[in-house]
């Protein structure tokens, strides 16, 4: 057996560096922040932040660079790590969404006296692992990457270990993580099992469209396996409680980027490995969906504690984000299922850190996690209630704010489909979108209609890294609104199709 | 299409002049009260002036075809751009949604609701003027959504801080129902999107299109709209949130919310929903009568039941949007062309209503009938205006009402070739009855307030009659434009439908007329 692989003889894959430059600058700034926080006093340990945050804006200058070259697609490895148009959009959306996080961190976690090193070293590692997820095009470097984002997801969560709620958070999200990872895992056997091979395109010529029932369960584990990883209800029961124990930004990174990675994996093992199985796939998307918005929207409405209601809102949009995906088999509807994903995931990233960044802000002052201290915000602080009324605004869904678009092209994708089922998902997701209003607009009451509660009315103190936050996700959430053209034709199906024959 | 002036700059500067006074405001320190105001007042009447010169270059002789027709790209991958004009059915509309932005600002200069920050409320009603403007020149099905969804959450606020005790119910109510609607009205779009083989979302394409699609198809896509646009107007039975929203809005919100907003759902029924599916429309034509002379019916037995000024006002909204809604179910030039004036009417009228009851909150601190009396004595200027607007609004003739209500009614008698003549013949029978009705409350309600001697409680000398004053300088500088032009409209009716006229025949020329 050796000898018949060292007969073969080996030679190196051609790597082309200018395409994977932005993992390695990440992973150059992670050993260098490991080292500073190695031999940095304490006093000193300032430092570590502007090298996280200058890390992750460099890796994004060889995004550009590669986005604005001419190349087209590039292709590593046999074809198993591919720099396109597709991943190139998510990787920005990964740096970019990875950059905010460090700014409304930086100031949590100063003044927890947590330890900033570790946090910086971890919270970067799990962008590697993102970026990366949004190149793989193998089932095992999508699980590498899946587990690379993942594990210190699972450590920050924990951040707080004095504190029970949060190792409770910690655990729950690490068992279930890891549970999902098993189901994904088995379901990935069964697909090598199938086919001979883990790379996407092999599988997907394979498979084909014939399907037997073992086809049908390998599909169906590996759905599953990331409905819990995206928190679709009914695998989406560690979300509040990990959302609510964790620390805000790292909540706030949950909830955008964690579940954005998992979306990425999901629509590429879906589009290139198992686009033949769709009778399987479609009717598990379409009640998935379905129970997503509906029970999400529901629990949404019965909170009081402002991080858990944006947790329950959280799984709700992911309802939303799946909707197209319940109709992706059919002939002519996956570009426009596809462009859904991606716009959604780019449109709800800047608004949701955005929420996360008032959060952070004005829990500094109330110390409260309760929507009720929202109370009077906009005759103290009309900016950030302002702000804050954009954002949740934009998470309702109403025009001319960022989020209308996404929930726009989500019905554009269903109706295009054109059959009955769509149209009966698409009044649901219409139903929804209208209950939706009714947790959203409970903040925004509470903000503009009620007094402040102990008629305390100091001003917020929001600091500059936090401002600078809001600055970019209010922008590009009033921005991408009025004119959404900026970002829908990054998710064309052209970039994730024209490079798979190369 | 032919672009027929050169000035189609106008159009958008008219529409996106309101969000500048908006960016200069918010650099405006919230305790510059005066000067908020005044950038807000100043902004409204500049666009103002720009809807005059708007009216001056509209070439009346072709009111019937779009003009100032502006198109750019704007999302081009969904299909959708940025196709902009006027003509003579969205002009009168556009028109007044600017002039009723400058009166309620007038009026707001001295009458800024409790809990006061006119920065904020100023500001508000900057973005509803370009919401309303915007929605009446987009001829984009996406640009006029954008524009219908941009008014809910200025309006929403605007119940929600300043209005009355019930606030927060009511502003959640008026949303919700609302929103509904309009999802329903969206997915209804992107129906009709793909079933004219998703080419364009621009209306004149539409327009061309739609007739093609199957019947059973177009009665579903129109079931959508009707949901969207109806819960604006509002018609029975979606009209519960109105009642609500009127009497808890400020004075400003219930003006703006009576005299355009409602129009957007008429609206979108004249421009969009019956040209793009007449089929649907001929469907649909009797059950939106039978809607509508319920409304008419209901609403007038809902006034007669009212103890309170602004909601019996309200109510009277259901009446009138009612016989609105009968003139567009006919579906003949005639109808609609009532139903046209029907909407500037009330929106003069019902605004200067809703105005007048403001007024009188503010002096008596109450609006329950039964405790006001004898205004005519308190008050003589104010009741005789009261008395005028109560005439206008039950149809009196040589005032505007007369002229959306009685063609209406009349047009019921001969609707378009293929609608049951019976089944309309005897809506004009019981909508004629709700002219009866109507002439009842109102006249009731006059006796009742103006009539007679003050009650105990406010007659002078009892301590509760220190705010009671008679019209007051600024409410004469808002309210003297809107009484003249009831009078102007109601003398010379022409003067409105020959700009109608033209513009409905092309509305309706899917029905051969």
């Amino acid at each position: 057996m050796l000898n018949a692989l060292l007969a073969a003889g080996w030679s190196a894959p051609v790597v082309d560096y200018h395409a994977i430059a932005p993992e390695m600058v990440l992973a150059g700034g992670l050993v260098l922040l490991l080292l500073l926080d190695l031999f940095l006093s304490d006093a000193k340990k300032w430092v570590l932040t502007p090298v996280a945050s200058f890390t992750l804006l460099g890796a994004f200058i060889p995004v550009l660079t590669v986005a604005l070259g001419t190349e087209g697609a590039r292709s590593m490895f046999d074809g198993r790590y591919v720099v396109d148009d597709f991943s190139l959009v998510l990787k920005a959306l990964f740096l970019l969404a990875g950059y905010v996080v460090v700014l409304i961190s930086a100031d949590h976690i100063r003044e927890g006296n947590y330890y900033e090193g570790e946090y910086w070293f971890l919270l970067l590692t799990s962008i590697l692992g993102m970026v990366m997820m949004a190149s793989s095009r193998d089932l095992v470097s999508i699980f590498v990457a899946l587990e690379f984002l993942s594990i210190p997801a699972y450590m920050m969560a924990a951040w707080r270990k004095r504190d029970p709620k949060s190792n409770e958070a910690g655990i729950k999200y690490y068992l279930l993580g890891v549970f999902a990872s098993a189901v994904m895992l088995y379901g990935m056997s069964l697909l090598y099992g199938i086919s001979g091979s883990t790379k996407l395109t092999d599988i997907g010529t394979a498979l084909g469209e014939n399907l037997t029932s073992i086809r049908a369960l390998a599909v169906l584990f590996v759905v599953v396996g990331f409905a819990f990883k995206v928190s679709a209800v009914p695998f989406h029961t560690w979300a509040p409680d990990t959302y609510e124990g964790a620390p805000t930004p790292v909540t706030a990174f949950l909830s955008v980027a964690s579940k954005a990675a998992g979306f990425v994996a999901l629509v590429t093992v879906v589009f290139v490995a198992v686009p033949g199985s769709h009778e399987v796939w479609q009717p598990v998307f379409w009640i998935l969906s379905a129970l997503t918005m509906t029970v999400g929207n529901v629990m949404a409405l019965r909170q009081t504690n402002i991080v858990r209601m944006l947790a329950y809102s959280s799984v709700a949009q992911g309802g939303f984000i799946l909707m197209p995906l319940a109709v992706a088999g059919i002939e002519g509807v996956q570009q426009a299922a596809l462009r859904s994903v991606v716009t959604y995931l780019l449109l709800y990233a800047a608004t949701n850190l955005g929420v996360f960044g008032i959060v952070i802000a004005v829990a500094r002052k109330t110390r409260s996690g309760e929507i009720s201290s929202y109370g009077g915000l906009f005759g103290y602080a009309p900016g950030l209630a302002a702000l804050m009324t954009i954002f949740m605004a934009s998470l309702a869904g109403i025009p001319p704010l960022g989020g209308w678009f996404g929930k726009f092209t989500a019905f554009q994708a269903l109706i295009s489909a054109g059959t009955n089922w769509s149209y009966a998902l698409a009044v649901v997701g219409a139903v929804n979108s209208v209950v939706a209003f009714g947790y959203y607009g409970n903040v925004l009451r509470e903000m503009w209609m009620k007094p402040a509660p102990h008629g305390d009315t100091s001003p917020v103190k929001v600091p500059s890294a936090i401002g600078v936050a809001l600055a970019i996700t209010g922008g590009s959430t009033l921005v991408l609104g009025v004119l959404p053209g900026l970002v829908i034709h990054f998710g064309d199906l052209a970039g994730l199709t024209g490079a798979l024959g190369g | 299409m032919e672009v027929l002036s050169d000035h189609n700059w106008v159009l958008s500067v008219g529409t996106f002049l309101p969000l500048v006074g908006v960016l200069i405001m918010l650099f405006i320190p919230k305790g510059e009260e005066a000067l908020n105001k005044a950038v807000g007042l100043g902004t409204a009447v500049a666009t103002l002036a720009v809807g005059i010169f708007t009216m001056i270059q509209f070439d009346y002789g072709k009111a019937g075809e779009m003009q100032f027709v502006a198109q750019t790209e704007w999302i081009s991958v969904i299909k959708s751009s940025y196709l902009i004009g006027v003509d003579g059915i969205s002009l009168p509309l556009y028109f007044l949604s600017m002039v009723i932005t400058v009166l309620v600002m007038i009026y707001s200069w001295d009458h800024v609701p409790s809990p006061g920050n006119p920065k904020a409320f100023f500001i508000l009603m900057l973005v509803l003027q370009t919401g309303m403007a915007g929605t009446f020149i987009a001829r984009d099905l996406i640009l006029f959504f954008v524009f219908f969804e941009l008014v809910l959450l200025p309006m929403y606020f605007m119940i929600g801080v300043w209005g009355g005790e019930n606030r927060q119910y009511a502003s959640l109510k008026f949303f919700l129902y609302t929103m509904f609607g309009s999802a329903l009205m969206l997915v209804a779009f992107l129906a009709l999107f793909f079933k004219t083989g998703a080419e364009s979302f621009s209306i004149p394409y539409l327009v061309e299109n739609g007739g093609a699609i199957a019947k059973n198809v177009q009665v579903w896509i129109f079931a959508g709209m009707f949901v969207g646009f109806a819960v604006k107007v509002p018609m029975f039975p979606f009209h519960t949130w109105l009642p609500d929203a009127h009497t808890q809005a400020p004075t400003q919100g219930s003006v703006i919310l009576a005299a355009i907003l409602l129009k957007l759902g008429t609206y979108g029924f004249v421009r969009i929903a019956i040209p793009i599916l007449p089929e649907a429309a001929k469907e649909w034509a009797p059950w939106i009568g039978l809607l509508s002379v319920i409304g008419i019916i209901y609403g007038a037995l809902g006034c007669l039941a009212q103890t309170d000024m602004k909601r019996l006002i309200a109510f009277s909204s259901v009446a009138h949007m009612g016989f609105v809604m009968l003139g567009i179910s006919t579906l003949t030039p005639f109808g609609l062309n009532a139903a046209m004036f029907g909407m500037v009417a009330h929106g003069l009228i019902t605004g200067m209503l809703f105005f007048l009851a403001g007024s009188v909150k503010e002096r008596y601190h109450t609006l329950e009938i039964k405790r006001l009396s004898g205004m005519l004595k308190q008050m003589p200027r104010l009741g005789w205006i009261l008395g005028f607007c109560a005439m206008a609004s039950l149809g009196l003739p040589g005032l505007a009402g007369f002229w959306g209500e009685f063609p209406a009614i009349l047009s019921a008698y001969q609707p378009a070739d293929g609608l049951p003549v019976e089944t309309f013949r005897t809506f004009m029978v019981v909508a004629a009855l709700g002219t009866v009705l109507a002439a009842g409350y109102l006249l009731w309600l006059y006796q009742r307030t103006a009539f007679g001697e003050p009650t105990a409680e406010f007659a002078p000398g009892h301590g509760h009659d220190e705010d009671i004053h008679d019209v007051g300088t600024f409410e004469w500088i808002a309210w003297t434009p809107l009484l003249v032009a009831i009078v102007v409209f109601g003398v010379y009716p022409q003067l409105m439908f020959k700009v109608l006229d033209p513009a409905v025949k092309v509305a309706l020329k899917a029905f051969g007329s």
